[in-house]
């Protein structure tokens, strides 16, 4: 502890040079924190605790469409509550620039499944009655200015009217918002309703993409899903059930392999972390040869001289990695809040990997510097040879 | 009464490249406790070197060094490092302070190799301040005080952890005459009032004047006491 002023002062040597290695630092670690939340998030196994939607799709793929038909047995198992369908429309606004999500719904089994969606009684009867009705969320409203009675025309780059045309036109007969600032984040969305879509395709009348489960009790959430998947096995249309959330994040996943990606940029950032902070130690240390020299004609030993370097190094990197991680925790409630509330958590386990990847950062910058300090010879650092 | 010092057929050779220059060449000298000795000669002459083989900084090819009847020249570098911070205080031409420490700080430096508590560290690098007059200016850093100013600093540095040796090279070479002087009536008085041996490096005659003894050097060897 009584050399901690010593170190901390040199660390100061450059004040320029030490806030731009921070900051580099800081960014490094923020970016390992938050990358490394995510990959734990989506490398986690199936997570039924407190889910209280489940998602059911066919076990091939969600590309492959479900029979509308499998409604009365799913509804049939005890402990479901309600179910609903739904089928991603795929409709382009304008323009390619102006893609929002669109399904295709029931809109009474979809409203009842979603309570955290409020939308006027009158409205929630329109959008019942009307077939080519459709509700848009509050967040779409507020970028492209619907209003009630719009006519919103959609190509679609999936479904066909039977008349070959792609050109669909929906009427706005509501506006749904989210029941909290969390749903209301997620409002910029746009529910159909399936009955001028089913009548008017060209194929796959009769099926959906995918079924909505709610739960009437989220602890028997797994045993629903389990015993849905059972009732369509070995049959044509083999069901795979998850929670809502395992659902979203199956998305994600299908862009690669999330950690070896994770790694991969993280690898490629600590390089670079290597060389800035490696180069800053290194040129802190040739700056300060002749101070080195002093500290050793005082009767500072070779191996106190080297730790004090390391010392220097290991400040450096705890610094900055701290304030990364910190700034981690901050950005993963972001993120969280941009993946639909999925827990984006820096875990312990990610701290524990961020502080062995500080000592190791500090040890491969701190080493050679170090071993620099130690080996030079007191007459020859103070003539300046 | 045995020298405080004592060197006996030292000689030191450098390799610079293919070449081997001998700096000091079987040289003999005996320095009293309590001594004020300037090493003068002209440049190559071997002071310096001479200087920091007693100091401990260097170690010879040949010969041996005592200091208080301990033999330094066989000391391993370890070993020799913690003889330095016991028995050697340093003042060096440019002062050699840490840029990055206040005046005190430096002056505490070698009490961080001491078993002395933060308190009686603090107590110890007061008094240090208080003996070069510089109290007022503990907690400046070097770039904030003179050049008279820093070498005080470097000399309460030297003094602070009472060693039995202090070692002056070109104490006040980096300084103009009158700062000189005012340097140089500090270490006369750390010599006669504080009984401290110094050995100093100089060219400069009138710094010499300072000294109780005078030795010239030329060509690696003792050319005898200097006038």
């Amino acid at each position: 502890m009584r050399y901690l002023p010593l170190v901390w002062a040199s660390l100061f040597h450059k004040k320029t040079r030490l806030i731009l290695t921070l900051l580099s630092l800081i960014a490094a670690f923020m970016l390992f924190g938050l990358l490394q939340a995510v990959s734990v998030l989506f490398s986690s196994g199936a997570d039924f605790v407190g889910a209280n939607r489940l998602i059911t799709q066919a076990r091939v793929s969600f590309t492959q469409p479900l029979p509308l038909a499998l409604l009365p047995r799913i509804e049939a198992i005890p402990g479901v509550a309600r179910v609903a369908w739904s089928q991603f429309f795929g409709g382009i606004y304008i323009d390619e620039r102006h893609f929002f999500p669109q399904f295709a719904v029931d809109p009474e089994r979809l409203l009842d499944s979603y309570p955290e969606w409020t939308l006027p009684d009158d409205q929630r009867e329109a959008f019942v009655r009307t077939k080519n009705g459709a509700i848009v969320g509050r967040k779409l409203v507020e970028k492209y200015g619907f209003k009630i009675g719009d006519k919103v025309p959609l190509k679609s780059f999936i479904f066909t009217r039977k008349d070959g045309s792609r050109a669909w036109e929906w009427e706005v007969v509501g506006i749904f918002d989210g029941q909290d600032e969390d749903w209301a984040g997620r409002s910029n969305l746009m529910y159909l309703n399936f009955g001028q879509f089913d009548e008017a395709r060209q194929f796959g009348q009769g099926s959906a993409g995918v079924y909505i489960i709610r739960v009437a009790d989220p602890n028997e959430s797994e045993r629903i899903a389990n015993e849905v998947d059972r009732q369509f096995e070995n049959s044509p249309d083999e069901t795979k059930t998850q929670t809502e959330r395992d659902w979203n994040l199956s998305f994600a996943r299908q862009i690669g392999d999330i950690g070896l990606i994770v790694t991969a940029i993280l690898g490629a950032v600590f390089f670079t972390i290597l060389l800035v902070t490696g180069n800053t130690m290194s040129q802190a240390v040739r700056e300060r040869i002749p101070e080195f020299a002093v500290l050793k004609t005082l009767g500072f030993s070779d191996g106190r001289v080297t730790a004090l370097v390391l010392a220097e190094a290991f400040a450096l990197c705890l610094i900055g990695g701290l304030i990364g991680m910190v700034l981690a925790v901050g950005a993963a409630r972001v993120v969280s809040g941009l993946l639909n509330g999925s827990p984006v958590v820096v875990q312990p386990v990610v701290w524990l990997q961020a502080f062995a990847t500080m000592v190791l950062l500090a040890v491969a910058v701190g080493i050679f510097p170090a071993l620099r300090a130690r080996r030079l010879q007191i007459v020859d650092a103070l003539a300046e040879r | 009464m045995s020298p405080l010092v004592s060197i006996r057929g030292v000689s030191k050779r450098y390799t610079r490249g293919k070449q081997t220059v001998e700096v000091l060449r079987k040289l003999d000298l005996d320095i009293a406790s309590g001594d004020f000795l300037a090493l003068m000669g002209p440049s190559g002459s071997g002071k310096t070197t001479l200087l920091n083989l007693i100091g401990g900084l260097d170690q010879p090819s040949d010969g041996e060094i005592r200091v208080n009847d301990k033999r330094i020249d066989q000391l391993s570098s370890n070993a020799l490092a913690k003889w330095r911070a016991r028995h050697v205080g340093f003042i060096f031409q440019f002062y050699n302070l840490l840029p990055v420490l206040s005046a005190e700080a430096n002056v505490e430096l070698p009490l961080l190799l001491t078993d002395l508590s933060k308190a009686q560290r603090k107590k110890a690098v007061a008094a240090a301040l208080a003996v070069v007059g510089l109290s007022e200016r503990a907690t400046h850093k070097p770039n904030e005080l003179s050049g008279g100013q820093q070498q005080r600093v470097a000399i309460a540095r030297a003094l602070v952890a009472d060693p039995t040796l202090l070692v002056c090279d070109e104490p006040t070479g980096d300084l103009d005459r009158k700062t000189a002087d005012e340097v140089l009536t500090l270490l006369q008085d750390l010599n006669r009032n504080y009984g401290k041996t110094i050995i100093m490096v100089t060219h400069d005659a009138k710094a010499a004047e300072f000294a109780t003894h005078r030795l010239h050097m030329d060509k690696g060897a003792l050319a005898g006491e200097a006038p």
